[in-house]
């Protein structure tokens, strides 16, 4: 049993310690928002927060993760109730397939935890790890910034 | 199944052997509608008027039958109806409904046939015709070409029209009022004195009158949908990781799945052993499979593990196994034996190359890759097969073919197979292709009772992605003071298509209007001018790639047409209007020279590049800027202008030009598919990444709308983004760029 804290709730899972979080958290915990698309780290589909940083889950076996704190794409925010970067997302109409979506979502919201005002270079930086085959580049950056200003006056 | 409706499943037929097809296939047939699906299945109170509008007590349902692989054709689809019916947001359930013949495609037929979309002459619309009689008396409900727009424009207007018109004369009915008295807004029939009965009270009262036909469409003045930027349906759920696509699926008790078959494309499993594999965790069976093995596990990751233990003795690739093999056939295709069909010829090109008139003779060759589609989400597909009846959870572009494809597997009638179409996580025309759809089906059926979910590994994807074709243009063109004054273009690459169609079990005789697409309609007078399509014997498999032949003619005559130009001593841009003879591509040229600032100085070391294509009947015209830093070429803006008669949603059609470009752009910059050993030697992202955000530029789109025909812009932006792009290198550092990928040859920043 290897136990770690998922979405602010404690977890208990028995599964190999080889076992990389992505699949723990598709195939045994049934959280589907955190997506495969490569296996290899090449293109963040299955980014989460560990710890407070924007990982690959596809490269963390279970092993590495016990006691830690992991927030995935349904802990950040839900439809009734969005983060601001998926706010930010919904605003500016970013998806067309989707698919790669929830990875630019937890890398952005990574990004703004520690640089609330970034620039395009602070931008395309922080988010040139997470591919989308469908080209929303130019939607990320504008939501990216729309979710920095919404961040920045919930602080003042 | 009758002989007819066997031949027109099995085969479609373009170009003069439509025209006879059409005439034997008689009037009254194509005439009659098929059934409309919904009416199989109604519950009590409920009505349908058509296969798109389904009303009951508790809702409304519109059936939106294109697949959504991003493109936000649902949301699209459900707009158009919604526009008629008076439905806002909210107020109604969207659905891809069962497939059916009567989702055929009406507006496919248009770049089928071998003359130009806008050819309104008697030949183009007897084979039209023709063609899309085909279409429909085989029931082809098919996503691509860039047709949802087309397809849906009128008939999904008029579906809503017909439902609104018949639950107003319901309404008259019941309360005794004048029908032309009545109004509707917000999901319920108005009165004149203000009270509203909703839709959904007036379902069962409209059951019982047959559907009002004679509707009349709403003047563009009362739209109040179309033309304005909508919500997409899935936004909120894309946003926040709660949209389920086909791999995200797990339905209680299914049993995971994955397969790898021979990675020489159509190859034979020779023998394999898993004895290794059999005693790995959580490992439940190990089964053959058409040309290779699939292993059952307890969840994706054992099954990936077991099945990568699994030792296998794969047959020989039947085709080429090496990439030079394949250069080769491309080489010394361009022959008389394999002249496919010479598509434009114009004055007298070889009197012309011979005097060349004083001007300068370029001889000029391109080269485009193979590339594959690599849609971000992994193929994958949940079937099972109970008793008489099989259910595959799948997204699919050819539902129907998906459905008979099972049904062969399977050995059940086609009727009992039940196809769930998915949002799929990206196509890009790889959902074109059955391979989930048969494996998921073929285990399924050695396991009735069984849920099987299968998912393919990011590896297993791209050893089976059957890439774009490769294909290569040989040029002369003659080109002086007086401009261009000759162009002999030969373009040499296999049929897509033909590959692709084949495999969908319809091959496709004739000519084929793909290898030379974006070239022989090439809006340019040029007083001599031949366009010769040559057909490689078929290679590696290939497959229709976002914007299919357009893809490849469009980089080889842009390219050229930019040499001659310059060899002219004419300005890329004014050298390209001075040509160009169709009114709605000078109008993208213009407006892309304005948008630009075309003949306003640039910075030292920045170049800007043009390019026209039209393709699927869309002309798009894009300017590129780029700069060289420190030997880097660095992509700064994008300008861009397609003309499509009316864009139906802003941000939509703003989201699908820029992904268009990007696409263009980062294939023909960062990615090519190459053999060895007749296996594919790029097996993951890191090998054929396409664009990332760091290399995107700034762009700018404009999307112009004479009100014409409606097109579409899924695929069109494509075309000219890599032509567009070696034109601006040229200008920017003087060096030609012939071949892609462009990373070859140049650094990027």
């Amino acid at each position: 049993m290897t136990g770690f804290t998922l979405n602010g709730t404690p977890v208990e899972v028995d599964a190999p310690e080889a076992m990389p979080l992505l699949w723990v958290l598709r195939d045994e915990l049934g959280l589907t928002g955190t997506k495969y698309g490569c296996g290899i780290a090449q293109c963040g589909a299955c980014t989460v927060l560990f710890n407070g940083q924007a990982m690959r889950s596809c490269q963390f076996p279970l092993g590495a993760v016990a006691g830690a704190e992991v927030v995935t794409i349904e802990g950040l925010g839900t439809p009734a109730e969005p983060h601001p970067v998926q706010q930010a997302w919904i605003d500016e109409q970013v998806a067309q397939c989707g698919y790669c979506q929830s990875g630019q979502v937890m890398q952005a919201a990574w990004l703004l935890a520690n640089n609330p005002a970034p620039s395009d270079a602070d931008i395309d930086a922080a988010m040139a790890g997470n591919l989308c085959r469908c080209g929303t580049y130019p939607r990320i950056r504008q939501a990216v910034k729309r979710a920095a200003q919404t961040l920045a006056s919930e602080e003042s | 199944m009758g002989r007819l409706a066997t031949l027109t499943r099995r085969t479609f037929l373009f170009g003069s052997v439509a025209l006879a097809g059409g005439v034997a296939f008689g009037v009254y047939k194509v005439k009659q509608d098929p059934d409309n699906p919904l009416a199989d299945d109604l519950a009590a109170g409920e009505v349908t008027f058509n296969p798109w509008v389904l009303i009951g007590p508790d809702g409304i349902t519109l059936i939106a039958p294109h697949t959504d692989v991003g493109q936000g054709a649902r949301s699209v689809q459900a707009l158009l109806i919604a526009e008629e019916l008076d439905l806002d947001a909210g107020q109604f359930e969207v659905a891809p409904g069962k497939p059916s013949p009567a989702y055929w495609n009406t507006a496919m037929a248009l770049d089928a046939v071998p003359f130009p979309p806008d050819d309104q002459g008697f030949a183009a619309r007897a084979a039209r015709g023709a063609v899309g009689a085909m279409l429909k008396l085989s029931g082809q409900q098919m996503t691509g070409g860039s047709s949802t727009v087309a397809d849906s424009w009128e008939k999904l207007r008029r579906a809503g029209a017909v439902a609104r018109e018949t639950l107003k004369l319901a309404a008259a009915q019941k309360t005794g009022e004048a029908v032309d008295t009545l109004s509707t807004a917000s999901g319920a029939v108005v009165l004149r004195d203000g009270r509203r009965i909703p839709y959904t009270e007036l379902a069962a009262a409209a059951a019982k009158i047959p559907p009002v036909e004679d509707v009349s469409l709403r003047p563009p003045s009362a739209w109040r949908l179309i033309g304005k930027s909508s919500l997409r349906l899935d936004i909120v759920a894309k946003s926040t990781g709660t949209q389920d696509f086909g791999i995200d699926l797990m339905p209680e008790g299914a049993i995971n799945a994955t397969v790898r078959f021979n990675p020489r494309q159509g190859g034979a499993l020779l023998s394999y052993d898993d004895s290794k594999a059999r005693s790995m965790p959580g490992v439940r069976q190990i089964l053959p499979v058409t040309g290779g093995v699939a292993v059952l596990a307890d969840n994706t990751w054992n099954a990936f593990q077991a099945i990568a233990a699994v030792q296998c003795e794969w047959g020989e690739a039947p085709y080429p196994p090496e990439m030079a093999q394949h250069w080769a056939a491309v080489e010394s295709s361009f022959t008389e034996e394999r002249l496919d069909k010479r598509w434009r010829d114009d004055g007298d090109v070889q009197a012309a190359l011979a005097s060349a008139g004083g001007g300068e003779t370029l001889e000029l060759e391109y080269r485009a890759p193979y590339v594959a589609h690599a849609p971000l989400e992994p193929l994958s597909a949940v079937c099972r097969v109970s008793g008489e009846r099989v259910d595959i959870w799948a997204s699919h572009q050819f539902p129907r073919m998906a459905e008979q494809l099972v049904a062969d597997i399977t050995g059940l009638p086609v009727e009992q197979v039940y196809l769930h179409n998915l949002y799929s996580g990206g196509s890009f025309g790889h959902r074109l292709e059955f391979e989930n759809i048969r494996y998921a089906a073929e285990i399924a059926s050695k396991l009735p009772g069984e849920t099987i979910k299968l998912t393919f590994s990011r590896e297993e994807d791209f050893a089976h992605d059957f890439p774009r074709q490769i294909g290569m243009a040989r040029v002369r063109v003659v080109s002086g003071e007086g401009g261009i004054t000759a162009l002999d273009i030969g373009i040499a690459t296999p049929s897509a298509v033909t590959s692709q169609m084949e495999r969908a079990g319809m091959p496709i005789p004739g000519p084929d209007n793909q290898i030379p697409a974006g070239v022989w309609n090439a809006p340019y007078d040029i007083a001599n001018m031949q366009v010769n399509a040559y057909r490689v014997p078929e290679l590696a498999p290939t497959s229709s790639w976002r914007s299919v032949g357009a893809s490849t003619g469009g980089f080889f005559i842009e390219s050229a047409i930019d040499e001659a130009l310059i060899a002219a001593g004419q300005d890329p841009l004014a050298g390209r209007l001075a040509l160009c003879n169709d009114p709605a591509s000078r109008r993208v040229l213009e407006a892309v020279r304005d948008m630009s600032g075309w003949n306003d100085p640039l910075p030292p070391g920045h170049g800007r590049g043009v390019a026209l294509v039209v393709s699927f009947g869309t002309p798009v015209a894009e300017v590129v800027e780029v700069s060289q830093q420190d030997g880097r070429i660095r992509l700064e803006k994008v300008f861009m202008a397609a003309e499509v008669g009316k864009v139906v949603d802003p941000i939509n059609f703003e989201n699908q030009a820029a992904g268009g470009v990007i696409w263009g752009l980062g294939h023909a910059m960062n990615c090519e598919i190459t053999y060895a050993d007749g296996m594919a030697q790029q097996h993951n992202f890191h090998q054929h990444t396409g664009m990332r955000i760091n290399q995107c530029p700034q762009i700018v789109i404009n999307g112009l709308e004479s009100g014409g025909r409606i097109t579409g812009i899924g695929e069109p932006p494509v075309p000219p983004a890599a032509p567009a792009l070696a034109n601006a290198i040229f200008a920017a550092t003087g060096q030609r760029l012939r071949e892609m990928p462009f990373s070859k040859f140049v650094d990027f920043a």
